[in-house]
């Protein structure tokens, strides 16, 4: 899908909220409320708006570390793949993860209470699976997310 | 620190932060008043902050995305804030995370093909300041990736 201007626009003040009012949005871009509607249906329909997502503080809710894990299996071939993501997708803690090409096969965001919370997660649910080869973790210390390429 | 009834509505609320007032009061069993009183207080102490769209890049024509792990010269005293500030300037770039650990600075890229990655790496990446080393982990496929807290 392209984007004109105003779909630009559009996306940079949903990304900023998500959750304004049509009618404030299209204000703010020179349209109606009823157009604005109708570009929003549309990016949503396009897949290019693929969802919408609460910004929550996650050290006030007791989040206190995120670390990104980088996991190479010892073993490979299809099943331990999809064994593999399988099992790990279905730990609370892991937040997302990617099959990558490179140093690792995978990478893992785990969030965590503390640096104790993260090993255990760690030495009890990951190290444990089947296929887990060499693990190299980084702790987050800052993150920024930016509008991209609007 | 949260309580049942407030854990009970931000976990319904994260899962679909569409529902509306009315509907969240249904599924956590509680009336609306209630939950509009939880979800003020959950605003005002800064536990939610918004709402954000996730943009699928990959429908906007950028199939290409690059994680890049950067050691950085820290004998250079602002390194850190001289590559960071460098960094936002680049169009491509979704995500800037700093680490304690063997990695320094990780930023997401995309690209629209393996042309234009080249491109934004030679002229946007790999001149930014302090580059002590790089490596690149290109994403094959996201597995899961909905970043929700496991409340």
């Amino acid at each position: 899908m392209t984007l004109d201007e105003k779909d630009r626009a559009l996306l940079r003040l949903l990304q900023i909220d998500a959750a304004q009012p049509t009618g404030r949005l299209g204000d703010k871009l020179g349209l109606s409320q009823p157009a604005t509607w109708r570009r929003i249906k549309r990016l949503q329909d396009a897949g290019v708006i693929a969802g919408r997502r609460l910004i929550l503080d996650a050290e006030k809710l007791g989040f206190g570390v995120t670390v990104f894990l980088g996991v190479k299996l010892a073993t490979k071939g299809r099943v331990s793949l999809e064994d593999f993501e399988r099992a790990v997708s279905a730990i609370a803690e892991v937040q997302s993860v990617e099959h990558v090409l490179g140093l690792y096969d995978y990478r893992l965001r785990v969030v965590a209470r503390d640096l104790a919370d993260f090993e255990r997660v760690l030495r009890r649910r990951i190290m444990t699976m089947r296929g887990v080869g060499n693990v190299e973790a980084n702790i987050m210390l800052s993150e920024e997310k930016l509008a991209g390429p609007l | 620190m949260l309580d049942d009834e407030s854990r009970a509505i931000l976990r319904q609320y994260q899962s679909n932060p569409a529902l509306t007032v009315p509907e969240l009061a249904h599924l956590v069993r509680m009336t609306p008043a209630r939950v509009t009183r939880r979800l003020d207080r959950l605003i005002e102490d800064g536990i939610i902050q918004g709402q954000t769209v996730e943009i699928d890049w990959t429908a906007l024509g950028y199939t290409v995305h690059v994680a890049l792990r950067f050691t950085l010269d820290k004998t250079v005293p602002r390194a850190f804030d001289e590559f960071i500030v460098a960094a936002r300037q680049v169009r491509e770039v979704l995500e800037i995370q700093t680490f304690l650990g063997q990695v320094d600075v990780r930023l997401l890229l995309i690209a629209r093909d393996l042309a234009d990655y080249q491109r934004v790496y030679r002229d946007d990446i790999l001149t930014l300041p302090h580059i002590a080393d790089i490596e690149a982990l290109m994403t094959l496929s996201r597995v899961k990736g909905d970043v929700a807290l496991p409340l």
